[in-house]
């Protein structure tokens, strides 16, 4: 009888100096400095007289390079990413970044230019931009796209006023959203600052939207439905074209989340089977990297009747070139400081023209065939309750676990041990004990294998040692930690702010 | 194909592994109608060379301020960027990953964004910090947006020296959540006016927002915005420029309930104005209304120190529409350039660096005033970036500046009318003395 967990993968703990950059601080230590000022000038304080200057300064860091260096090395080294492991983290696309990509957007071409300079010292941008735009159009079959919101997120709140202007240049006031109850959080929060009422609609007993429950919900108040195709449940929503007509036949629009795009691009375009606005996570779909977090980007597409409510600026090109357009009498509006997030185009662009029309379509070829290998494999050894031909992404369940006492979280976390990030776990929330996984195109089948054998034994030592599996996992620096207590007990900065909380 | 390892045995084996004859059986849930057979209009794939022959080509026609005389501003700056930041932030296990769902395998993320906390609480001179936003604009229109919720009104007073795309956000971002914006006009100081600010300031007032140094580069009278705000139970929301924080006084020491701040200037790339970061922090007592990722500190089961994502009941995912915003994927990778930057500058090197783009930019002010023609267009005081009003035509100023490729500076009439045949230069500690001789000769007519 075993009585520890096993460390099934020999993985030396990576170097762990658990100190902070603060905690490596001493007065007076320098890592770098500014060239002398050549400029003759006076000290700065004679030209700041008789206003508020700092009576505290900042305490920040006072540390040597090679310091620096070796601590975020170090820290980075903590980090399981795409780089170091398979990591099938479901609905956010987590496939190779290429590392062209990265050298294409330190070109000081693109990074040392200003948002301000004149339209005709940046045209190389603005054809960029103007490329990434027309690819967009072409892979959602939907004309008019603007490449200016930051995120997912600010792309959906994007559409949603795009949507709301054009009803109200009509004199309606439309303040009804339909949205499925698996939608992403994101959906109804957006909502909310557009001054939009969620109207939830119910998944079936098939994980696809209940289309009569949808139906029935159409009034004269609806200006649109928010639908994420494939769903969260990694199933292609079959009817969303009866779905679309019965919209479009009370004058209101159907918005696609674009979050699992993958699944679909290059094969079916969201503008033929009705959809008349989305937003695309280039994060996700055209691999921008994650970075921990951000940046991404979240062009939008939209239909002809809703082109003219696009935000400001615009890309436009005319006979003298390419320009940025302020001035577009219906517009919506500007929804950030400057165009876009040029960085993520470049990246994107770079990876659209490796990919072309071919390498397109066998993204989400070969992200459904890899997701589909993983459902039969995994679901060998767990549940899989909506167990049919799955899109990018599928959901399982540890459902047969739990009679053990083993739960979603202990397996995710025995997955760490095993080299691997986890799932995507409880979520989405109409499924128990959720396990959503996307493996991406960009894993071979030999990763597959090795993925499907850990689950495998997690499953054995679920079935023979479940007590045991609470520990895991027991090869990071960190054990599980109480989250709790984070709550409870803030501390949110170095040294000085445990507080009550209010 | 690109990037798609598969090969034609994995394929078949995989098929008859799923019960699938081809990979079009594996999409028959998409109607026939809707499934395209074909490709679709698209260039053919290119090899790895080509695509970057095509992008440096692209890149190659924009006119970038790499060894040129830049003195762009308006809220997006060139510093100088030591060589670690570009180093460090591309190592591959800090731009691969994503959000730091799962604590045990982000621990690098994790301590380093509550670093970041620490650093922007410590600039700001406020209690708490997020864990970054997309860039500065959003995050102060956020902090308005915070503001309301807080004090449950829905009156926004907010100056016109706030940059103008950041106003046009704010009414773009909240036309639908029943705001009264008021914007208060500048003197001839280019500050805010601040009676009347005062007169505009009610008891349906939910916040005042004002940036300093503002888009005319004029440093703001904070105390007093602050002072006002409080007098009749509203927040103070500020803008602030993150370069001279290690100078000026610091929001918190000025009173101010939020503050907020493009990232760009620590450590990032122009960059054609995105992606950049912003920051965003405030009081304590607020902590609850804040938008965005928090990071904090708790143990392990053993005890051990250890950092979680926390406090995510305010956010969209468990909230929905509740939620305190609707922010998700943020620009945390930028951020972490601003992490890196400050731990290599440290308070002294953020210090002269700010007390060099004070001096850079005065003697070089004072020498372009000097001359023939050319005047402040506002009276207050200044940080880095200062207006000149010009008595030759606007158009000839510019074309002199363009022959000599300096970029900058920007028009004001574009977005203040009243400030005709003006223009906004910023100077920085990364402008050379030949490059604002230049400048001082191109903007004095001396050709």
């Amino acid at each position: 009888m075993t009585t520890t967990l096993e460390k099934p993968v020999d993985r030396p703990l990576p170097y762990f100096d658990d100190r902070l950059i603060y905690e490596k601080s001493r007065i007076g230590a320098r890592a770098w400095r500014v060239p002398k000022n050549d400029v003759k000038s006076q000290p700065a304080a004679s030209y700041l007289s008789g206003v508020a200057l700092r009576k505290t300064p900042p305490v920040l860091p006072e540390v040597s390079e090679l310091e620096v260096i070796r601590h975020y090395t170090n820290l980075s080294r903590l980090n399981y990413a795409i780089s170091t492991t398979f990591y099938p983290l479901g609905s956010c696309t987590m496939k190779y970044n290429p590392v062209m990509n990265e050298v294409a957007v330190m070109l000081p071409g693109f990074r040392e230019i200003h948002p301000l300079q004149d339209d005709n010292s940046v045209q190389g941008a603005l054809a960029l931009a103007k490329r990434v735009m027309d690819y967009l159009a072409e892979v959602t079959g939907l004309p008019g796209v603007t490449l200016h919101p930051c995120s997912g997120a600010q792309g959906e709140l994007t559409a949603l006023l795009v949507c709301k202007a054009y009803f109200e240049d009509r004199g309606e006031n439309r303040h009804l959203v339909l949205i499925p109850d698996s939608a992403h959080g994101t959906n109804p929060a957006s909502c909310a600052i557009a001054g939009l009422k969620p109207v939830p609609v119910k998944t079936g007993p098939d994980g696809l939207v209940d289309v009569d429950d949808f139906k029935s919900k159409i009034t004269p108040d609806v200006a649109c439905a928010m639908i994420t195709n494939p769903n969260t449940l990694g199933l292609f929503e079959s009817r969303i074209h009866e779905v679309a007509e019965a919209l479009h036949k009370n004058g209101s629009f159907l918005y696609m989340d674009g979050a699992n795009f993958n699944a679909i691009v290059g094969v079916a375009r969201p503008g033929d089977f009705g959809v008349d606005m989305m937003h695309i996570n280039l994060h996700k779909t055209f691999t921008q990297p994650h970075g921990g977090g951000g940046p991404g980007a979240g062009p939008i597409c939209v239909c002809a009747a809703l082109e003219p409510y696009l935000p400001v600026p615009r890309v436009v090109e005319d006979k003298d070139g390419y320009r940025l357009e302020e001035d577009a009498p219906k517009s919506i509006g500007r929804m950030r400081g400057y165009g876009m997030n040029f960085g993520v185009m470049v990246r994107s662009y770079a990876y659209m023209r490796r990919l072309g029309a071919e390498g397109t379509r066998r993204i989400a070829e070969f992200a459904v065939l890899n997701a589909n290998y993983l459902r039969v494999k995994v679901g060998k050894h767990y549940a899989v309750p909506y167990d049919r031909i799955c899109m990018h992404e599928f959901v399982a369940s540890s459902k047969k676990q739990r009679e053990k006492g083993v739960h979603t979280i202990d397996i995710a976390k025995r997955l760490i041990d095993y080299g691997y990030h986890p799932p995507t776990v409880y979520f989405p929330l109409v499924v128990n004990e959720a396990i959503m996984i996307e493996p991406t195109e960009t894993e071979s089948k030999d990763t597959l294998d090795r993925f499907v054998d850990a689950m495998a034994k997690i499953a054995q030592e679920a079935e023979t040692n479940p007590e045991l599996l609470l520990e895991a996992p027991v090869t990071t620096p960190v054990r599980r930690l109480d989250e709790v207590k984070a709550v409870k007990e803030p501390d949110l900065k170095f040294n000085c702010c445990v507080w009550e909380p209010t | 194909m690109p990037y798609v390892p598969h090969t034609e045995e994995d394929v078949r084996e995989m098929l008859a592994a799923i019960g699938v004859r081809t990979l079009d059986d594996l999409f028959t849930s998409i109607p026939k109608d809707f499934r395209r057979s074909g490709l679709l209009d698209l260039p053919p794939s290119q090899t790895e060379t080509e695509v970057m022959r095509d992008v440096t080509d692209l890149a190659s026609w924009n006119r970038n301020a790499d060894g040129k005389p830049c003195f762009l501003g308006g809220g997006m700056y060139r510093h100088l960027i030591p060589a670690a930041v570009d180093h460090l932030q591309s190592r591959s296990d800090f731009v691969t990953p994503y959000t730091p769902y799962q604590p045990e395998v982000s621990q690098g993320t994790l301590r380093w964004l509550y670093e970041y906390q620490t650093m922007i609480a410590e600039l700001t001179g406020l209690d708490v910090s997020n864990a970054c936003m997309w860039e500065g604009p959003t995050a102060f229109v956020e902090g308005l947006r915070m503001a309301a919720s807080v004090v449950n009104r829905k009156k926004l007073v907010v100056s016109r020296g706030v940059h103008p795309h950041t106003r046009q956000a704010l009414r773009t971002i909240t036309k639908y959540l029943e705001f009264e914006i008021v914007e208060i006009p500048l003197g001839a100081d280019g500050r805010t006016d601040m009676a009347k600010l005062r007169a505009a300031v009610d008891d349906r007032t939910a916040a005042v927002g004002i940036q300093s140094p503002n888009f005319l580069g004029v440093i703001e009278d904070g105390a007093a915005a602050c002072e006002i705000a409080h007098g009749k139970g509203a927040l103070a929301v500020g803008s602030f420029y993150a370069i001279s924080l290690a100078l000026l006084a610091s929001p918190g020491e000025l009173g101010f309930d939020i503050a907020t701040g493009e990232g760009q200037p620590l450590g990032n790339y122009l960059g054609y104005g995105g992606p950049s970061f912003g920051f965003f922090a405030t009081k304590k007592e607020f902590l609850r209304s804040m938008p965005a990722r928090i990071v904090g500190k708790t143990v392990d089961r053993e005890g051990k120190r250890g950092f979680v994502l926390t406090m995510t009941t305010r956010e969209q995912h468990i909230r929905r529409e509740k939620a305190t915003s609707n922010i998700c994927t943020s620009n945390t990778l930028m951020a972490l350039r601003g992490v890196i930057y400050l731990s290599m500058l440290g308070p002294q090197g953020l210090k002269e660096v700010a007390e060099q783009c004070v001096e850079k930019a005065h003697a070089t002010a004072e020498r372009i005033f000097a001359s023939k023609g050319c005047a402040p267009a506002v009276s207050g005081p200044f940080f880095h970036e200062f207006t000149v009003k010009f008595e030759q035509p606007i158009e000839k100023v510019r074309d002199r500046l363009a022959r000599r490729e300096i970029l900058g500076g920007i028009e004001l009439r574009r977005w203040y009318p009243e400030y005709s045949n003006s223009l906004l230069f910023a100077v920085t500690e990364a402008n050379t003395k030949a490059e604002c001789d230049m400048l001082v000769d191109a903007a004095g007519g001396i050709f």
